[in-house]
C-alpha cells in the first residue's frame, strides 16, 4: 500500500492506496508553525490499525521549502560567482555574502581565465570568521565544463557544513538561474534536512522502515536521501500534487486542461496525453528565478472565496480574498455567495448571501438572481480568458529550426478537467464557455494526495558532446569521457539514457517503470576554415512525469 | 535585478536545420554558439527583453519589393520566409507599441539581394529588411525610413533597391570595396537622379577600429539622421568587421559595436553578416542586445580582447577624417548635384552587368526611369540572366504621380512582347501583376 500527503494551505490531505484503489482518506488542518506535527498526525490517522509491513511507499508534499523561502527563514549562504566576459555577476547577488571572483569558461568549455586561489582562500576564511557553514559555487559555463567550480571546491576544503555546485542542479544553460538555484538550495537546505530527518526517525521509531519520498514540482518525486543534495527541487510540489491527482482521468492522445479552482485562486496546467507540459525553464518564487524543473502552471487570484466588491461602476472579483464566503460566517461577498444565492449550493445560511448581494444588485440596478449570475459568469470568464491565454503562451514558444515553425504544433485541449471546492458548480457554467467537455475530477477533495502518492520519480540528463574536442560529458552526472571523432548522436543517446536509468533508480524509481524519451538530440557539423573538423552534440533525456503502474484502478474507486 | 531601460523584443531564429552547403560559412552551426551564450547569461529572463516567434512573409510582401525570376516560390526557402518574417515580427511590435527597439537575429540574411533576384548573391536571396519596411511603410502608414548599414560589406542590395526612393536614406559602412566583395560602395555612388544624396557610401580601409567606426558615426551618421529625420531607424548588423573575422580585414569589437548601438539607438536591427562564429558573434551579439535594451554592458568583451593590439594607426584615423569630410560634403551639395546630374533629360539609362556569386549566374540589366519632378519615377527594367531567362519589370513607385502611373502599365502592357516573364508592381494600389505566357 501507498500513502500520500500533501500539505496544504488549510488542509493536509492523506490518502492510503492499496491494490483496489483508494482505502483510506483523511484531513488534518494544517498547523503552520509546527508541520512536523501536522505530518505525523496525519499519517498516524491514516494508518491507524494497520499493519505496517504492507506500506511499501510513502510520498510527501510539503509547504516546507516554499515557506521558508517566502518568509525568509533562510539559513546563511555564502555565494562565490565566476562570471568571466559577460553581463556583470553582480546584478545577479542573491545575499550579502554574495562574492564575484576571477576564472572564466567560455561557451565551449575552455578556461579563458584561471580562478585565482589566493582570492578563493581569503573568501574561504572570511566565510569563517563569520560562521557561515552552507557555500553555493557557480560559474558560468560550469555546465560545459565544471573544472572552475571544483577547484574552488576544492579549495573550500572541509570548512563548510555543504557545498552546493551549480553543474551539479541542472544541465540547463543559464547562469543567473543557476545563481538563483544554488542559493535556495544551499538556504533551505538545513531547514529540509532536520525536518525529513525528524519525520524518518519518528516513522523509523513506529516500525515503518521504508524510503520516505518526496514529490518536487515537476510532479515527481525523489527519495529523502537523494533530496538533501537537491533541497530546492521540493519547492511548489502543491500545484503539481493536485496536476498528478487529476492524470488518472485524463484522455489518452489528447490534450487536457486542468483547473483546479479553490478558495483564493485557480490553478492551471495543461496534460497532452496524461503528461504534464513541463515550464521551459524553471520555477520562479518570490522574485527568484530558478532552474528547477516544475510543470507549467499558471495561478490566477480567483477562486471560490474571491472578495467580490464593485469598483469604478464594475464588479470586480478577486484577487484578494477576505475570509470565507458569506454563508459560512466570512466576513465578505464571494462567488461562492452567488452559488448559495442562486440555490446551486444548498445551504441553510443563504439570507446572509443575499444580504450581502444587495448593496450590489441595487448598484449595478439589476435584480438579486441577476447579480447573483453576473458574479458566477465574470468568475467563469475569468477562469476561461487565463486559460486560453495559458495554452497561448504555450503555443507562442520559440522554436529555432525551420521544420519547426512548419510542423507549428499546436495545443489544442479537447477536454477540461476541474478539481477544487466550487469546481462542480462552475463546471456547467465553465462547459457552456470553453464549448468543451468539462469533467469533475472523482474524489478532487483529496487529489492532490492522490497525485503525491501515485507520482513516478523524474529526472533529467543533458550529455554534451564536442568531438573536435574529443570530449563527451555530462557535468550533472559527474561523467565525462574522452570520445573519437566518430562519435555519433546515437552513441550519445545510448549514453544518456544509461546515465538517466541509473540517476532514476538511484532516486527511487522502479526500474521496470522508466517511461524515457528524447526531449532534445541536436547535432552540428563543426567547421573550421573549409573543413568538417568535429561535431557538436546536444542531447535531452527524461523520465516523463505520470503515474506510477500498477494503480490504474485508482480511476475506478 | 536587471531589467530593461528600452523594452526591446527580440526574434531569435538560428535556423539550425539550414545551410547554404555543408562547410559554407552561412551554416547550421553559425549562430549556435551565439545561442549558448545568449542563454547561458539569461538574456531572455531580463524584465522588459521579450522574445518572439517568427511570423512567416506572404508572397505578396516579398513581390513588394521584388522581381523573383522565375517566382518568388523558386528563389526562396522555408527558411528566407522565416528569416524576412523574423525582421516583420520585429517591425511590427515596434510599431505596435508593443516594445520600444528590437532585433531580428535571424539567418539567412538579405542585404546583397537586389530588386531583381534570379538567385543568391553574397550568401542572400532576398532583402529582409526591405521587405520589413515595405510592408512596415504600407501596413503603418510610415514615410521616412533610414538604414543605416555596418556590415563589413557594402550592403549593395539595399542600395539597388533604395537608389530611386528619395524617402530612404542608405547609409552604408563597410570594408573599402577595392579590398572587399562585393567590390562597390564607393562614395561617388550617391544615389539615382530623383533620390540623388539619399544613398551615401562611407568605405573605411582595412584594420580600421573602434576609434574609426565610432568617429564615422558620431561625425557623420548621426548628424545626416538628426537632418533626415527618418520616422524609424533600421540597422543592418552585420558582425563582420569584427577582428577575428574570418572573410574580412578590420578590426572592429564587442565593445565597439554595443557603444555603435547606444549611438545609433535604432528602432530596428537585423542581423546580417559576421561569420567568426565562436570569438565573435557570442559576445558582439550579447554587446548589441544589451546596448538596445540599455542595460549596462561595460563587462562584455572577448575572451583575447586587447585593445592595444587592434588601435588604429594615425594614417588610418587621418584617412577616415577625409572620408567623413568628403560624404558631408556631398551630403550638404546634395541638391545642387542633383540638379546637375538631372540636366534636360526625361529619361535616365543605366546598363549593368550583375553577378550572382553564390549561385554562380551573371545578369544584365538596362534600367529607365522616368526623371519625374513630381515623383520618383516610374521604374522599367530588361534583364536578361545566364540561365536564359529574359523579363521586364515594371516599377511604379508609392508617390507615383498619375503620369508615372501611366507610364508604368504603358510599359507593362507592351504588346506582342518577346519576354519570358513580366512584372509590375503597382506600389500605390499595392498590386503585383506577373505574365508568364511567355513569348507570343
Amino acid at each position: 500500500m501507498i500513502i500520500g500527503l500533501d500539505v496544504g494551505g488549510t488542509h493536509t490531505d492523506v490518502v492510503l492506496i492499496g491494490d483496489q484503489g483508494i482505502e483510506r482518506e483523511t484531513k488534518v488542518v494544517t498547523d503552520h508553525s509546527n508541520l512536523f506535527k501536522t505530518v505525523l498526525t496525519g499519517l498516524e490517522k491514516v494508518t491507524e490499525g494497520i499493519d505496517h509491513k504492507k506500506i511499501n511507499r510513502i510520498v510527501l508534499s510539503t509547504t516546507l521549502t516554499t515557506n521558508a523561502i517566502v518568509q525568509h527563514k533562510l539559513a546563511p549562504v555564502g555565494m562565490i560567482v565566476a562570471g568571466g566576459p559577460g553581463i556583470d555577476p553582480e546584478y545577479y547577488r542573491t545575499n550579502i555574502d554574495y562574492c564575484c571572483v576571477k576564472g572564466s569558461i567560455d561557451h565551449r568549455g575552455r578556461e579563458t581565465e584561471p580562478v585565482n586561489p589566493s582570492e578563493i582562500k581569503q573568501i574561504r576564511d572570511q566565510f569563517r570568521k563569520k560562521d557561515i557553514r552552507y557555500v553555493g559555487i557557480v560559474s558560468k559555463f560550469s555546465v560545459r565544463n565544471p573544472q572552475h567550480e571544483l577547484t574552488i571546491n576544492e579549495i573550500l576544503g572541509n570548512s563548510f557544513d555543504k557545498v552546493f555546485m551549480g553543474h551539479r542542479i541542472s544541465g540547463k544553460l543559464n547562469f543567473p538561474r543557476r545563481i538563483a538555484t544554488v542559493f535556495i538550495n544551499a538556504a533551505v537546505y538545513p531547514i529540509h534536512k532536520d525536518f525529513f530527518e525528524a519525520v524518518k526517525r519518528s516513522l523509523n521509531k513506529k516500525g515503518f522502515t521504508m524510503p520516505i519520498h518526496i514529490l518536487k514540482a515537476d510532479g515527481g518525486t525523489m527519495t529523502f536521501d537523494s533530496s538533501v543534495d537537491f533541497p530546492g527541487q521540493t519547492i511548489l510540489s502543491g500545484p503539481a500534487a493536485s496536476v498528478m491527482g487529476s492524470i488518472a482521468f485524463a484522455s489518452r492522445d489528447e490534450e487536457n486542461l486542468v483547473l483546479d479552482i479553490g478558495g483564493t485562486t485557480t490553478d492551471m496546467a495543461v496534460l497532452i496525453d496524461r503528461v504534464p507540459v513541463l515550464n521551459a525553464l524553471g520555477i520562479q518564487l518570490d522574485g527568484y528565478k530558478s532552474i528547477i524543473r516544475s510543470l507549467a502552471t499558471q495561478s490566477i487570484g480567483i477562486g471560490g472565496d474571491s472578495h467580490v466588491c464593485i469598483e469604478n461602476g464594475k464588479l470586480k472579483i478577486g484577487p484578494e480574498r477576505l475570509g470565507p464566503a458569506l454563508a459560512y460566517g466570512g466576513p465578505s461577498l464571494t462567488p461562492t455567495d452567488a452559488l448559495v444565492a442562486l440555490g446551486i449550493i444548498p445551504e441553510l445560511n443563504k439570507d446572509k448571501s443575499i444580504l450581502g448581494l444587495k448593496p450590489l444588485a441595487e448598484t449595478l440596478n439589476l435584480s438579486l438572481d441577476q447579480t447573483a449570475q453576473k458574479i458566477v459568469d465574470q468568475t467563469c470568464n475569468e477562469i476561461v480568458k487565463n486559460a486560453h491565454k495559458m495554452v497561448r503562451e504555450i503555443n507562442s514558444k520559440p522554436v529555432y529550426t525551420v521544420h519547426e515553425v512548419y510542423e507549428d504544433y499546436t495545443v489544442k485541449p479537447k477536454k477540461v478537467l476541474v478539481l477544487g471546492g466550487p469546481a462542480q458548480h462552475f463546471a456547467p457554467n465553465l462547459e457552456k464557455l470553453f464549448n468543451l467537455e468539462v469533467k469533475v475530477v472523482p474524489r478532487w477533495s483529496v487529489a492532490n494526495a492522490i497525485g503525491a502518492a501515485l507520482a513516478r520519480t523524474t529526472c533529467e540528463v543533458t550529455l554534451f558532446a564536442d568531438t573536435e574536442q574529443g570530449k563527451a560529458s555530462a557535468p550533472e552526472e559527474n561523467f565525462f569521457r574522452n570520445v573519437s571523432q566518430l562519435f555519433s548522436k546515437e552513441d550519445a543517446i545510448k549514453i544518456a539514457y544509461d546515465l538517466l536509468k541509473e540517476k532514476a533508480i538511484k532516486r527511487g524509481a522502479d526500474p521496470q517503470d522508466l517511461d524515457m524519451e528524447v526531449l532534445e538530440d541536436l547535432e552540428f557539423n563543426m567547421v573550421r576554415g573549409f573543413y568538417t573538423t568535429g561535431k557538436n552534440i546536444r542531447i535531452k533525456v527524461q523520465v516523463k512525469p505520470g503515474l506510477i503502474h500498477g494503480y490504474d484502478q485508482i480511476s475506478n474507486s | 535585478m536587471l531589467s530593461a531601460k528600452h523594452k526591446t523584443g527580440l526574434v531569435f531564429f538560428p535556423a539550425f536545420d539550414w545551410a547554404i552547403s555543408p562547410t559554407h560559412p552561412e551554416r547550421e552551426e553559425r549562430l549556435l554558439y551565439t545561442q549558448d551564450q545568449v542563454f547561458e547569461e539569461g538574456i531572455l529572463d531580463i524584465e522588459g527583453i521579450e522574445e518572439y516567434r517568427p511570423d512567416l512573409v506572404t508572397v505578396k510582401d516579398v513581390q513588394r519589393v521584388h522581381f523573383c525570376v522565375p517566382s518568388v516560390w523558386d528563389v526562396m526557402t522555408e527558411s528566407h520566409f522565416i528569416s524576412a518574417g523574423g525582421a516583420k515580427t520585429i517591425g511590427m511590435a515596434v510599431m505596435d507599441k508593443r516594445i520600444e527597439r528590437g532585433f531580428a537575429l535571424v539567418r539567412p540574411p538579405g542585404h546583397h539581394a537586389m530588386r531583381v533576384v534570379h538567385g543568391a548573391r553574397g550568401f542572400c536571396n532576398v532583402n529582409i529588411e526591405a521587405i520589413m519596411i515595405e510592408y512596415l511603410r504600407r501596413a503603418y502608414g510610415i514615410n521616412k525610413v533610414a538604414i543605416v548599414d555596418t556590415d563589413c560589406h557594402h550592403g549593395d542590395g539595399t542600395q539597388d533597391i533604395y537608389w530611386h526612393d528619395p524617402d530612404t536614406l542608405f547609409l552604408s559602412i563597410h570594408q573599402d570595396g577595392r579590398t572587399l566583395y562585393p567590390g562597390s560602395g564607393f562614395m561617388q555612388e550617391f544615389g539615382g537622379p530623383t533620390a540623388l544624396g539619399t544613398t551615401l557610401n562611407i568605405p573605411l580601409p582595412p584594420k580600421t577600429s573602434e576609434e574609426g567606426f565610432l568617429y564615422i558615426t558620431e561625425n557623420v551618421v548621426l548628424p545626416i539622421l538628426e537632418e533626415f529625420k527618418p520616422d524609424i531607424i533600421v540597422n543592418s548588423a552585420g558582425q563582420d568587421n569584427h577582428y577575428s573575422d574570418p572573410i574580412t580585414n578590420m578590426n572592429f569589437s564587442a565593445q565597439g559595436y554595443a557603444k555603435l548601438t547606444s549611438l545609433l539607438k535604432p528602432d530596428i536591427a537585423v542581423l546580417e553578416g559576421g561569420y567568426a562564429i565562436e570569438g565573435a558573434l557570442p559576445y558582439v551579439n550579447v554587446g548589441i542586445i544589451l546596448a538596445m535594451a540599455g542595460i549596462d554592458y561595460s563587462k562584455v568583451r572577448e575572451p583575447d580582447y586587447n585593445p592595444d593590439r587592434i588601435r588604429q594607426s594615425k594614417d588610418i584615423t587621418g584617412y577616415i577624417e577625409k572620408t567623413a569630410e568628403t560624404v558631408l560634403g556631398l551630403w550638404d551639395q546634395r541638391v545642387s548635384i542633383g540638379e546637375k546630374v538631372r540636366g534636360k533629360d526625361k529619361i535616365a539609362e543605366r546598363t549593368r552587368r550583375l553577378f550572382y556569386d553564390t549561385d554562380n549566374i551573371t545578369e544584365n540589366q538596362k534600367e529607365s526611369l522616368m526623371v519625374c519632378p513630381d515623383c520618383s519615377g516610374a521604374l522599367r527594367i530588361d534583364s536578361t540572366s545566364s540561365r536564359d531567362k529574359h523579363i521586364l519589370a515594371v516599377h511604379i513607385p508609392r508617390d507615383a504621380c498619375h503620369a508615372c502611373k501611366e507610364r508604368g502599365y504603358e510599359w507593362y502592357d507592351v504588346k506582342p512582347h518577346g519576354y519570358d516573364i513580366k512584372f509590375l508592381q503597382d506600389r500605390p494600389q499595392d498590386k503585383y501583376l506577373e505574365d508568364h505566357k511567355g513569348k507570343e
